[in-house]
C-alpha cells in the first residue's frame, strides 16, 4: 500500500510495478500494509503476526 | 517482495520435503486434491510434485472457473458480443477459451465484435460511462473471490444510476463443487483436501468443517512453494493420526470467518442460489449465484432474455473428467497434438489455472522418453 486515493482508491505497489486498487472490500488498511489483491481490489490484509507464526511452524517442520 | 520470497527458501523447501517422506506411512498411500486451479499451476510452476515421495499423490480439482463452465454459456458470451449494440468487457483468461465449433471471444473481436479486456469491474464502469450510446457488458465468471467485483459493481452502477451496464452473471460456489466431487469416491478418492487460499479469503476456512465431519483432512493453503508443502505436511499427519479437521495454514491472509465486507456485498447484490450447469459435473443445485431482483435491471440474462442452451463438450476433450480429478490431463489423446494452449480444443488447456495448461507448460518434460528408454 502506497498512497491512499480519493473515492476508497489506493495506489499499491506489486513487485515494484505501481497499480491501482479499491478498497472497497478491506477495513483499517493504511499506507505500509500489504493486501492480498484480486482483480484490482483488495479482499484482506495481511497480518504480520500470523506471517511470523506460519514461518515458524515451517521451519520446526523442516528440522531448523 | 516481503510475504512471497521468504516462502521459496529453497532449502527450507527441501527439508519440508525430506519430513513429508520421513512422515509417510509404509503401504498407504496419501491421495490429497489441491482443489484451486492455482494450486494446480504453483505445484507445477515450482516442480513440487517432483518433491513428493510416490506414496503422495496429487489430485486436480474442480477450482478453475473457466474450466468448469459449459462451453454453452461461452457461446452466449459470444453471442452477446457480436450484438452490435454490445460492447462486452471481459477479464483476459476467457478471451481464448473455446465455446462450441472452437469460436472464442477473440476470434469474435477479430471480426468485428466490440469485445474489451478488463482488469477489474471498475474498468467496466468506466467504459459504460466513456460510451453511454452503447450497451456495456460485463462478463462476470468465477468463484466466491471474484464475486464481490462483480457486487461492488453492480452496487455502483445502482447508485450511479448507470443504464448501459450489465452483468452476464456466471458466479459460482466452491463448496457445492468440492460435494461434488466427495459424491464420485469410484472416480477419485481422497484422503485429504487442499482448500483454496485466495477463495477462503472471503468465504473463511469454517464452510469446511462439513468436509471434515465427513471424514476429509483439510487445510487451507496459500499459493507459495512452502506454504503447499507445508499443507502437504499438515494433511500426512492428521491422516496418520486418524483424524480429520480443519486447519488453517493461510493465516497470514484468512481466518475462519472470511471478508465481512465482501460477503455482505455478494448477500446484497447476488443473495440466490441457482442450478447451474457445470462441465464434468453437469447440473449441480443451488450452485450458482443469482442477481437479486434489485439488481435485475443489470442482469443481462433479464435484459438481453437469454436463455441457456446446453451444448455438448468438444468430441475427444476429457476436460470433463479433468475438473473431477478422473483423469489425468496426458490420458486425452488430443493433449499436445491437436490440443494446445496456442489452439486449445478444451479450455483446461488455454486457462491460467487449467490442469492441461499447468502439464504443458511445466510437465512435458516428466513425460517425454528418459535417454535410456530413447537408446533402447
Amino acid at each position: 500500500m502506497v498512497e491512499l486515493l480519493p473515492g476508497n482508491m489506493a495506489r499499491v505497489s506489486v513487485g515494484g510495478a505501481g497499480q491501482l486498487a479499491s478498497l472497497a472490500l478491506v477495513e483499517g488498511v493504511v499506507v505500509g500494509d500489504y493486501v492480498l489483491l484480486h482483480v484490482g481490489f483488495a479482499i484482506s490484509r495481511i497480518d504480520e503476526a500470523e506471517a511470523r507464526t506460519t514461518m515458524a511452524r515451517i521451519a520446526e517442520f523442516a528440522g531448523r | 517482495m516481503r510475504f512471497i520470497e521468504e516462502y521459496r527458501d529453497s532449502g527450507l523447501a527441501h527439508d519440508l520435503a525430506a519430513a513429508i517422506a520421513a512422515a509417510c506411512q509404509p503401504q498407504r498411500d496419501y491421495v490429497l486434491m489441491e482443489v484451486c486451479g492455482g494450486h494446480t499451476h504453483s505445484f507445477a510452476r515450482h516442480g513440487l510434485e517432483e518433491l513428493l515421495p510416490e506414496r503422495v499423490r496429487l489430485v486436480h480439482g474442480p477450482g478453475c472457473p473457466v474450466c468448469v463452465l459449459p462451453a454453452g454459456r461461452i457461446d452466449a458470451a459470444i453471442a452477446l458480443a457480436r450484438n452490435s449494440d454490445v460492447i462486452l468487457c471481459s477479464y483476459g483468461d476467457m478471451m481464448r477459451v473455446p465455446g462450441s465449433k472452437r469460436a472464442t471471444l477473440i476470434a469474435a473481436k477479430a471480426v468485428g465484435a466490440d469485445v474489451r479486456m478488463v482488469l477489474s469491474t471498475l474498468d467496466a464502469l468506466g467504459i459504460a460511462r466513456a460510451n453511454p450510446e452503447r450497451e456495456v457488458v460485463f462478463l462476470g465468471i468465477g468463484f466466491e473471490t471474484t464475486a464481490p467485483g462483480t457486487a461492488v459493481a453492480l452496487q455502483i452502477a445502482r447508485s450511479d444510476r448507470l443504464t448501459n451496464f450489465s452483468v452476464l452473471n456466471n458466479h459460482l460456489l466452491t463448496p457445492p463443487a468440492i460435494r461434488a466431487v466427495l459424491a464420485m469416491p469410484a472416480d477419485t478418492p481422497l484422503h485429504g483436501l487442499i482448500a483454496p487460499g485466495h477463495v477462503s479469503a472471503v468465504i473463511g476456512t469454517r464452510v469446511y468443517d462439513e468436509f471434515a465431519v465427513g471424514g476429509q483432512a483439510v487445510v487451507v493453503a496459500g499459493f507459495e512453494p512452502l506454504d503447499l508443502l507445508q499443507s502437504v505436511l499438515m494433511l500426512i499427519r492428521q491422516i496418520n493420526a486418524g483424524v480429520a479437521r480443519v486447519e488453517n495454514g493461510y493465516s497470514r491472509a484468512l481466518n475462519a470467518d472470511g471478508n465481512r465486507l465482501a460477503l455482505a456485498a455478494i448477500a446484497e447484490t447476488m443473495p440466490g442460489r441457482r442450478a447451474f450447469e457445470w462441465r464434468g459435473f453437469g447440473l449441480l443445485p443451488e450452485s450458482g449465484m443469482q442477481i437479486a431482483e434489485d439488481f435485475a435491471e443489470f442482469d443481462a440474462e433479464r435484459r438481453f432474455a437469454l436463455n441457456y442452451v446446453s451444448v455438448p463438450d468438444p468430441k475427444s476433450c476429457i476436460c470433463a473428467d479433468v475438473v473431477r480429478g478422473a483423469r489425468v490431463p496426458e490420458a486425452c489423446k488430443l493433449f499436445g497434438t491437436v490440443c494446445t494452449p496456442d489452439d486449445p480444443v478444451g479450455p483446461c488447456m488455454v486457462s491460467s489455472e487449467g490442469a492441461c495448461a499447468a502439464q504443458w507448460r511445466y510437465g512435458r518434460h516428466r513425460l517425454a522418453p528418459s535417454g535410456e528408454q530413447i537408446s533402447a
